[in-house]
């Protein structure tokens, strides 16, 4: 009964504040109701038992709207939401589409006859996953670290102003990069 | 709890999250409403696993890989933002359409 009460207090919560993000005029503030609505969205995995998830996506929501709130105000030109002001392109039809989404989701979850459940929940979730990610599903694992390798490096490449242009000249040919500071070693 | 509650909320998010990424102007936004959608995903993930098949361990990792997803679009979709905004000054979408085919 707890458990219901929790339930739907959380997902009216996450619904809410996720509709909140797109309404609110402050940017700031709508980066905070994004938190909001990853915060509410956490407790559900928790109630099902995944608290290793659970913590993982609360944290690291928690770190990555404190960035997102940094690059929503270099970025929008409303910040502080002092002046009431609209950025939508097509909101009807954004809206159509997204009701009907909505929908025939919500279709799918009533008429899909779901499979009855197989086995019963681990003592220890946690333990399931970390032993599937470094046996059977390793893979995925090296996929995502190499993945996340990538993703650094280019974010950096994509976010520094100077490109290899500027470093090897306009046709490449530059036999050294022109940097400001050279690299490697025995500099 | 039944498995057809959580979907429900995770219908909703996505739902909510898919009118963000369609209707924003701005790209900052449009990331917001990217991580709704894939935050839809995780819910749905974790609930089928926790209702459909709790003894092996897929769904959970299914639940891994979308967060790393989410990490992976944040970090380059800023990177990306950065970049367009350093080179041509936009900071919306309506901007940035050159790969589109309408009329100018």
């Amino acid at each position: 009964m707890a458990e219901t009460v929790v339930f739907v207090v959380c997902a009216v919560g996450a619904v809410a504040s996720g509709v909140a993000v797109f309404v609110l005029d402050s940017m700031a503030r709508a980066t905070f109701a994004l938190l909001a609505s990853f915060l509410f969205a956490a407790v559900p995995l928790l109630l099902l038992g995944l608290s290793y998830l659970g913590v993982l996506v609360v944290l690291m929501m928690v770190m990555e709207m404190m960035v997102m709130v940094v690059f929503m105000i270099m970025y929008m030109m409303n910040p502080a939401g002092l002046m009431p002001m609209s950025m939508l392109h097509n909101k009807v039809g954004a809206l159509a589409v997204a009701i009907g989404t909505f929908a025939v989701l919500a279709a799918g979850v009533f008429l899909v006859p779901w499979p009855a459940r197989e086995g019963a929940v681990p003592a220890d979730p946690t333990l399931l996953l970390a032993e599937a990610i470094m046996g059977p599903h390793m893979l995925v694992m090296m996929l995502v670290g190499l993945v996340l390798f990538a993703t650094m490096v280019a974010s950096v490449v994509l976010s520094t102003p100077r490109g290899r242009y500027d470093r090897y000249g306009d046709d490449l040919r530059r036999a050294r990069p022109d940097d400001p500071i050279d690299g490697g070693l025995g500099r | 709890m039944i498995l057809e509650a959580y979907l429900l909320l995770a219908a909703a998010l996505f739902s909510v999250g898919l009118f963000g990424a369609l209707s924003q102007q701005s790209v900052v936004m449009v990331m917001m409403g990217l991580e709704l959608m894939i935050n839809g995903v995780i819910v749905a993930a974790a609930a089928l696993w926790f209702f459909v098949s709790p003894e092996r361990p897929d769904g959970q990792v299914l639940v891994l890989v979308a967060i790393t997803a989410m990490a992976v679009e944040m970090a380059v979709g800023f990177a990306v933002t950065t970049a367009i905004f350093r080179t041509r000054d936009i900071d919306v979408v309506d901007s940035a359409d050159d790969l589109g085919d309408r009329d100018r």
